[in-house]
């Protein structure tokens, strides 16, 4: 009997051991980050549009200049709790001024924060886990030009399992990858450069793709559509299956990209607009990219 | 007696079913067939598919600005739901402000009949000026169903 008793705590202290391991936030290494605080702001404007940090980072409905003062505050409503956007702005004290380049590389490509935390999700570093070092660095040196906003926010409200950052290690292990989804045969440019905004900085598939039980994207299921994750409607299937939208021709998507009109001159609605409104701000090169990568895609039926 | 009640209840349910399905359906066709229709016309313009022509621009926006005058009396208590209707719920927390969002659609519709731009240059900012009016509505007041 006390052998059993002893055995059975050897192993739940080897089980938090492991745990413990597998959970630890991985940093970038050093040559990563080397040059994290050389970027070029110029270019960076067009990687802060491809992401659309202004839709939550920026108060709600903000236009035109205020879509810059990233002062934080917007509530995000999830299945796992109500998440408040935090201040990005270049503040010191209530911002991320006073981060390093390396530290803003970490947040971006691994999820994890200068105090070696882990972020949630909420913030889809899941998409931009696939960015290039570069294009973050030069996405770092424009976010330091933006407006100083002073502004403390709200903490999280989440429901106590939840509230535990380091568990999030084991979903990182499970959701987090810098490899592209879609197969594409090397030596197509435009689609490689469509992958690579899609995927990437753009999260399309943050919220059109399914996600599962634990919050995890299905990459079966690929830009397919879904649920939407307020609860209200559905995200539509991007795909050329049944209810996707494989009658629009790739002009017709970039279009769309551009004006927010459909072929049907239906008029783009819901959380969709401030995505569109970004990627009208990207050079056209980017939305024809874009557009062809989106016809590419495996067809799959909406479910 | 109580059947016939009963009877009456079950007719008046239908025929409200039915008025609202009428709702929906009207203020889909509204949506589709007069202001989609002749936003077709003139984003062809806009593009460039198709040659710039005043009185078409003109007939247009002034289809659009009809539109406006009836599509508010479209969304009665009820009709939240059914017939495939992608409005969103919304619109009844907060008539005013959806109300709001259609007074300025209108009084952009008109301006723009108004100005009755001469040329693509004079029509591409007044174009700009009315198409911002349907991502503005539906981006609080539309759901996508399916
Ligand atoms: C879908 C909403 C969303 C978008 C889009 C988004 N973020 Fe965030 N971001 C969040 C949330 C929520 C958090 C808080 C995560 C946490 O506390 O674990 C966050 C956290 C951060 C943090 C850490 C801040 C801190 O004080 O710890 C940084 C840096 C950041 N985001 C940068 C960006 C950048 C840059 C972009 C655009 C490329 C962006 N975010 C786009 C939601 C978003
Ligand atoms: C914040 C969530 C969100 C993100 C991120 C997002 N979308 Fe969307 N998307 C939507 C919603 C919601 C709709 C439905 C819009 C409507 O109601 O008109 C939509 C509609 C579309 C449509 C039109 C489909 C149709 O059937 O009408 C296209 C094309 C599209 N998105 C492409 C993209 C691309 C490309 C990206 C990435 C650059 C992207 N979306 C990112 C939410 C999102
Ligand atoms: C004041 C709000 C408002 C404005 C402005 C507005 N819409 Fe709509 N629109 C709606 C609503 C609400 C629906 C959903 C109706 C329903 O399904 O019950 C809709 C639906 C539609 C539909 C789909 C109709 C169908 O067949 O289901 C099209 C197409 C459309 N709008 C085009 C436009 C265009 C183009 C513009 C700008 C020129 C525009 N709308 C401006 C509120 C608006």
């Amino acid at each position: 009997m006390k052998r059993l008793a002893a055995a059975l705590v050897i192993m739940a202290i080897a089980a938090a051991v492991i745990f413990w391991v597998l959970t630890m936030p991985q940093r970038l290494d050093a040559t990563v980050t080397a040059n994290a605080d050389a970027g070029d702001a110029a270019r960076g404007e067009r990687m802060f549009n491809a992401g659309g940090c202004a839709s939550c980072h920026a108060a709600k409905g903000a236009k035109g200049d205020d879509r810059l003062k990233l002062g934080g505050g917007l509530a995000l409503e999830t299945p796992f709790g109500t998440f408040h956007a935090p201040n990005i702005s270049p503040d010191r004290q209530t911002g991320i001024g006073a981060w390093s380049g390396a530290d803003f590389m970490n947040a971006m490509l691994r999820g994890v924060s200068p105090e070696g935390e882990h972020f949630y999700p909420a913030f889809p570093y899941t998409s931009y886990a696939r960015m290039q070092p570069e294009d973050i660095a030069d996405l770092w040196a424009y976010m330091k030009t933006l407006p100083v906003v002073e502004q403390a926010n709200l903490d999280h409200q989440l429901p106590l399992p939840f509230r535990m950052r380091r568990g999030l290690g084991l979903w990182k292990m499970l959701f987090l990858s810098d490899q592209p989804v879609v197969a594409i045969a090397s030596g197509d440019d435009q689609l490689v450069l469509g992958r690579y905004l899609v995927e990437g900085p753009g999260h399309c598939g943050e919220c059109h793709t399914p996600r599962n039980l634990i919050g995890g994207p299905d990459t079966s299921r690929w830009l397919s559509g879904g649920p939407a994750p307020e609860g209200n409607g559905k995200i539509p299937n991007l795909t050329a299956g049944a209810g996707g939208i494989g009658s629009w021709s790739v002009k017709d998507i970039a279009y769309y990209l551009e004006s927010g009109f459909t072929p049907e001159f239906d008029a783009v609605g819901g959380t969709m607009v401030e995505v569109q409104e970004n990627m009208a701000r990207l050079p056209a090169s980017d939305r024809d990219a874009i557009a062809a990568y989106v016809k590419a895609l495996p067809a799959l039926d909406s479910q | 007696m109580r059947k016939f009640l009963y009877a009456i209840a079950a007719v008046g349910l239908l025929v409200s079913g039915v008025a609202h399905a009428d709702a929906i359906s009207d203020r889909k066709a509204l949506m589709k067939e007069k202001v989609g229709a002749s936003m077709g016309v003139l984003a062809k313009m806009a593009k460039g598919e198709m040659d710039y022509d005043t009185a078409a621009a003109v007939a247009a926006f002034q289809t659009m600005n009809d539109v406006t005058k009836t599509f508010g009396d479209l969304f009665p208590a009820g009709s939240e739901t059914g017939g495939d209707t992608t409005a969103s719920p919304k619109i009844w927390e907060d008539m005013d402000g959806f109300k709001a969002k259609l007074a300025k659609f209108g009084e952009d519709t008109a301006a723009a009949v108004a100005a009755a731009p001469a040329d693509k240059d004079a029509f591409m900012p007044v174009f700009g000026q009315v198409a911002g009016n349907c991502k503005a509505c539906h981006e609080m007041y539309r759901v996508q169903k399916n």
